[in-house]
């Protein structure tokens, strides 16, 4: 390998080959949006992207810092708000094509989401954001990628709240629960790609990133983490790295 | 007609005075660093309004600062942050940390839809989402203190069969409408009339006007009705639904105003900064909202050089090539 690169550019990359081209893309700020215009540079020309606020098919001439961001608007097909924008997770027709990027402060083995507190709801240690969209598109969209730093801290037993379902405790418990599509599909970390097993909904380590180690993996995962089927992930290719650095963050808004 | 217009054309200060009384129930439009009504905010606090009761979808530094400023007891919310420049709002924060203020967690579709419910004449609205979350199993506000003010909902959200499904059938998540005191937006354009025009994406503001007794409307400007009614596909709110117009121009700064003008980037990374412990807040708000006597003397104070660098660029909306890295826009100082 003659070529060096970040762990968030492997993570952009990792999940930039998740995108398809009939993909719609929920989109938040941040990592996401890189991943999503990374993918339509590449892969799924034909992906769009939307916004909950309200913007459909931005071409994001500049990047967003968050999702209201006038950014957001110049150019973009049809401007709405957010009944209309986040209907299209909870509509039939459009939101099984949907897909979503969320980060969280804490994810269990089932791919369960906290992005609301650290300790007692009522009381907490460390208030965050709350659910913003999370939840929605957690219930709604048709699959979910998350995106999560790889510490013990965070891939813990029990969640201090559930702010945005995966696949809640396992096995059929999340279509019971009345969630008839969706779930966590993939999980990347600045370590490695997890996935998720199709019966029993735990996670496995699906492929690790160039650089890091099956023990350092299970050392920062606070459960047990099946390894058995690990393989190590090919790397970005050159023009992977040359669309993300030089098409989609130039300016390294984003990407460390 | 000039009757309507005249009374509901008025010095901010005075509809502020009028509508938003100690203990209402508050929606402000806008949306993370977007089309805040700030210049209401200011008046807000300005007026020390105290026990306000907050609701908001998508809420940024606006709403933060009347947190911070003492006005608010209570807040349900979908999400409270500034996405890369503060991922949870700093006021909000350190007061539920704190435990001095009572907060209740929707999502942002929920708060949404609660606010349709409301404009719609509706007491609920059913959804989908957040079925097998702590939203639906943890609330912030139990229905002992709900019991306690009939503004608020006796629950927070109820989970039931659909009735038009044959049995076994499926769960939906019922949510109680929102109709609060007073919603104030800031808008782009308004006739003399009150009719109302939001450009770019108008998020719950259309959804939270319509659901409130009484509709505070500040705008960028007041239009000839002519130039409303030549395009009335782009115009949102009829002048029926305004209680209160007034023309503001900034009326939004620091944060963006869709074709008018970018973020002030030094001014709110120095606000969000401010936010940060109570005593930058008290400076902050010394110098920026009790030092000045309103909106007008706020935007003076900016002077043309900063107004000018926020200037949107026509077609685009916003300012291109605003420098948005924090340490460059640090370097013009704080008052």
């Amino acid at each position: 390998m003659n070529e060096s690169f970040s762990a968030s550019e492997l993570m952009t990359i990792a999940a930039a080959r998740e995108i398809t081209d009939r993909d719609i893309i929920f989109c938040g700020t941040g990592l996401p949006i890189v991943v999503a215009r990374t993918a339509k540079h590449l892969h799924a020309p034909g992906s769009v992207i939307f916004f909950e606020t309200g913007a459909i098919d931005s071409p994001l001439l500049d990047l967003p810092m968050f999702v209201a961001d006038s950014r957001v608007m110049a150019g973009a097909v049809i401007h709405t708000g957010l009944v209309d924008a986040i209907s299209m997770l909870q509509n039939n027709k459009t939101g099984p094509r949907t897909v979503t990027i969320l980060g969280a402060a804490q994810i269990d083995r089932f791919g369960n989401l906290n992005s609301t507190c650290i300790g007692d709801y009522l009381a907490p240690r460390v208030r965050f954001s709350g659910s913003g969209g999370a939840a929605d598109a957690a219930c709604l969209s048709g699959r979910t990628i998350v995106f999560m730093k790889h510490q013990k801290e965070r891939f813990v037993e029990r969640l201090d709240y559930l702010t945005s379902p995966g696949w809640l405790q396992g096995a059929r418990s999340r279509e019971q629960k009345g969630l008839t599509r969706g779930g966590t599909s993939v999980l990347i970390t600045n370590k490695c790609i997890i996935r998720f097993h199709p019966g029993k909904r735990t996670m496995y380590l699906s492929e690790y990133f160039p650089g890091s180690t099956l023990e350092e993996i299970e050392g920062n995962t606070g459960f047990p983490l099946d390894l058995a089927s690990a393989r190590e992930m090919t790397p970005p290719g050159e023009e992977e790295l040359r669309v993300l650095r030089e098409e989609v963050d130039p300016d390294r808004l984003i990407i460390a | 007609m000039t009757a309507g217009k005249q009374k509901k054309m008025m010095p901010l200060s005075d509809a502020i005075a009028r509508f938003v009384l100690d203990g209402s129930h508050i929606s402000l439009g806008g949306s993370t660093a977007n089309r805040n009504p700030m210049a209401g905010i200011y008046e807000i606090i300005r007026q020390e309004k105290k026990n306000l009761h907050l609701y908001g979808a998508i809420m940024g530094p606006g709403p933060d600062l009347l947190i911070g400023a003492g006005c608010v007891s209570g807040v349900e919310l979908g999400y409270f942050g500034v996405g890369r420049y503060a991922p949870t709002a700093p006021c909000f924060k350190r007061y539920v940390e704190e435990q001095r203020i009572r907060f209740e967690d929707y999502t942002n579709f929920q708060m949404a839809l609660r606010f349709l419910a409301g404009a719609m004449g509706v007491p609920f609205i059913p959804t989908r989402t957040s079925q097998g979350s702590d939203i639906i199993n943890r609330w912030g506000m139990d229905e002992g203190y709900r019991a306690g003010d009939e503004r608020t909902a006796n629950k927070k959200l109820v989970i039931q069969k659909n009735p038009f499904a044959p049995d076994p059938g499926e769960n939906v998540i019922l949510l109680p409408a929102i109709n609060p005191d007073v919603t104030i937006i800031h808008a782009q354009k308004a006739d003399a009339q009150g009719n109302v025009r939001i450009e770019g994406l108008t998020f719950s503001d259309v959804e939270q006007a319509k659901s409130a007794k009484y509709l505070i409307v500040t705008a960028e400007e007041i239009v000839d009705t002519s130039t409303l009614r030549a395009d009335p596909q782009f115009n949102q709110l009829p002048s029926f639904f305004v209680d209160a117009l007034v023309e503001v121009p900034y009326g939004a700064h620091p944060t963006q105003c869709y074709n008018y003008y970018d973020m002030d980037m030094s001014f709110l990374y120095g606000l969000i900064d401010a936010t940060k412990d109570n005593e930058s807040l008290h400076e902050f708000l010394t110098s920026h909202v009790f030092g000045v006597h309103d909106h007008r003397e706020y935007i003076q104070r900016l002077g043309n050089q900063v107004l000018e660098a926020i200037k949107a660029d026509p077609g685009l909306g916003y300012r291109s090539g605003l420098n948005r890295s924090q340490d460059k826009a640090s370097s013009r100082r704080m008052q």
